[in-house]
């Protein structure tokens, strides 16, 4: 009887029908999704097919095929060239950053006096290294390597590599310390994920003599490679939506504001914009993603040759049957 | 011979092995060296971070004597409040912070209060469609805003949003807030810490669905609350794109419509020559700009300096084994 109820009451608050009590904690979110990202995103397809002005009377919207994706292509030096920029980029940048965060978090790990005081420094671009305040205090130059050193730099890097891929190092040089500034939340989330690293893990392959370089390699990597695609992605989607960072942002935000183009081009050039940073993001997922163990793929390719060779046996055997008939 | 003998002596094998134990570390240890290093590294790192930050109070205390005599450059000669005083006026202060509180605060407690109810069913429930929703949420945070922007304004446009708080709360309220997805993700990271047979034991003891969440799960998250609260604070606080579209947008001819300090800040040039137009003299000096970005910095580093304690302690908790 009594275990009766109990099966009754883990179904209710467990069950299947339990979960339908996940909707009216998701309420808000759904009809945020469907009301602020599902019908803009509609819209704002459409409109990348329109000639879009804007009246006293309200919206007006002509269908125009793709004439603004082709004016963006065939027409906007401007767009394509930023784009490209962009691209190299970011592909500098975001393993910079994240690598950095990487080694600032584990140097914030180890058992060091004062862990306290560095934290609350390290953590203080998560509060100071968004928005204007940056660019304010780059404007002044407190942010940068001294002129004399970047133009060093950037000198050696045009003598050496051809112009297109010089452009990126140079930016790249000019940009170092503004990418430790952009790494406070990284840093956070590489702290989080490190203490839960299993020591006594570590300590079992410590006794077995294995040094720290091989605890990183074989233990503390593999525990936070999630934690590696999540900062990833992270800096990829920030770097890629800061208008500091990059000037496709800015020029589609001018496209926005513009008589003469409207809304409807600025919707367009958003859209290449969007489906170039899903691209990057894809390939981090495919470098990035989980891969099935070693151990595991050994096995898996032992069970198939066994079941090879029990194959080629029983075929084996079925010719020796028929040969005995005969 | 005799002194040489001893030498060799004293460096006998076992004392050479601890003076390099010492030295490089060990297995168990890291030595004196990979310390050293250690806190060099640590120390040029906190330099650059605290730099641009020194550099800021200091300039923003020099006269205009001291800005261009070049011996001068940390310690201002004498401590001048006039650049603080004018940057005050410039970005009319007492008024626009009370409207700036209005529109960080307001949005960043709803927008905790919801990412904590959604983090929670994602923690907790296995419902029909999650991996639709999973998806939602990661495009939400991937989604550039511009992508979007042409929509949401004209929306906001119809419902009369524009200009107002509305512009920033309902989105928060409805869970698409400023970055809304990671403050999400915090919560659902703390909420499936909470062990599954607790809230077996509640449920038992008759507790509902929503008393389970109020009793068991919503007092052992007070960590993710700060986290969650910080973060959407500084990120409404510093946030001026979006600001200056929808809310403090000079085309709408709204003439009270809103502004935050930080908007304040990106049009200071502009507003300090309207301010002293009747002056001859109107060229805006680096260490008034200093002036007013330290405005802009201050009441977020006493924040932070005053919840620091909680957060340090807290990005501990987010890694806490369960």
């Amino acid at each position: 009887m009594k275990n009766k109820t109990r099966k009754n009451l883990k179904k209710r608050l467990c069950g299947r029908e339990a979960n339908w009590y996940a909707y009216v904690f998701l309420l808000p979110w759904i009809i945020g999704i469907l009301l602020l990202v599902v019908r803009p995103i509609f819209q704002a397809i459409y409109y990348s097919f329109c000639e879009v002005n804007i009246t006293a009377y309200g919206i007006e919207c002509s269908l125009s095929g793709l004439s603004n994706f082709r004016e963006i292509w065939v027409k906007d030096v401007d767009f394509i060239q930023r784009e490209i920029s962009f691209f190299l980029q970011m592909i500098l940048q975001v393993p910079i950053t994240v690598i950095f965060a990487l080694l600032a978090a584990l140097m914030l790990n180890t058992g060091i006096k004062g862990k306290g005081i560095f934290r609350t420094i390290f953590f203080l671009p998560v509060i100071v290294a968004s928005g204007p305040i940056i660019s304010e205090l780059q404007n002044q130059g407190a942010t940068s390597i001294s002129a004399s050193d970047k133009l060093l730099v950037a000198n050696t890097l045009t003598a050496l590599l051809p112009a297109w891929l010089a452009e990126p190092f140079t930016n790249l040089f000019s940009q170092l310390i503004l990418i430790l500034w952009y790494s406070g939340i990284q840093i956070i989330i590489f702290i989080a994920a490190l203490q839960k690293i299993d020591l006594n893990m570590v300590e079992a392959a410590r006794i077995d003599g294995a040094t720290g370089w091989e605890i990183f390699w074989k233990i503390t990597l593999p525990a936070i490679k999630p934690m590696i695609l999540l900062n990833t992605v992270y800096t990829l989607v920030y770097l890629a939506n800061t208008t500091s960072t990059t000037n496709v942002i800015s020029l589609i935000s001018a496209a926005m504001l513009k008589a003469t183009r409207g809304y409807g081009y600025a919707s367009a050039m958003a859209w290449m914009h969007t489906i170039i940073v899903l691209l990057l993001l894809l390939i981090v997922f495919l470098m990035l993603r989980e891969k099935p163990d070693s151990f595991i793929k050994r096995q898996k390719q032992i069970e198939k040759q066994n079941k090879r060779k029990l194959k080629e046996r029983k075929e084996w055997e079925k010719d020796a049957k028929k040969l005995k008939s005969i | 011979m005799q002194k040489n003998l001893n030498l060799s002596k004293l460096l006998s094998d076992k004392n050479k092995s601890k003076f390099r134990k010492f030295l490089l570390g060990s297995n168990e240890k890291s030595g004196l060296i990979v310390n050293f290093l250690l806190y060099v590294v640590l120390i040029i790192i906190s330099y650059i971070y605290l730099y641009p930050l020194l550099y800021m109070f200091s300039t923003g205390f020099m006269s205009i004597d001291d800005l261009v005599n070049n011996s001068v450059k940390w310690i201002p000669t004498s401590i001048c409040f006039d650049n603080f005083k004018q940057a005050f006026e410039v970005m009319d202060f007492g008024n626009v912070l009370l409207q700036t509180l209005e529109l960080t605060v307001i949005p960043a407690l709803f927008q905790v209060g919801v990412c904590c109810l959604t983090g929670y069913a994602f923690a907790r429930y296995d419902f029909k469609g999650k991996t639709i929703c999973w998806g939602f949420l990661i495009l939400t945070f991937v989604l550039p805003s511009q992508a979007t922007m042409v929509p949401m304004y004209l929306l906001f446009k119809e419902l009369g949003f524009i200009g107002t708080v509305k512009a920033f709360a309902v989105p928060a309220l409805l869970g698409q807030g400023f970055k809304s997805t990671i403050i999400t993700l915090v919560f659902y990271l703390f909420f499936s810490q909470i062990s599954k047979s607790q809230i077996e034991a509640a449920s038992l003891d008759g507790c509902g669905h929503f008393k389970v969440f109020a009793y068991i799960a919503l007092p052992s998250v007070k960590a993710a609350f700060i986290i969650g609260f910080l973060f959407s604070l500084v990120w409404y606080w510093n946030e001026t794109y979006l600001t200056s579209i929808f809310i403090s947008n000079s085309s709408i001819g709204n003439a009270n419509s809103m502004t935050t300090l930080l908007v304040k800040l990106t049009r200071f040039e502009a507003s300090y020559k309207l301010l002293n137009e009747g002056n001859g003299d109107n060229s805006l000096n680096e260490a008034i700009r200093m002036a007013g970005t330290v405005i802009c910095v201050l009441p977020l580093l006493t924040v932070y300096f005053a919840l620091q304690k909680f957060f340090v302690q807290s990005v501990d908790m987010l890694g806490l084994k369960d």
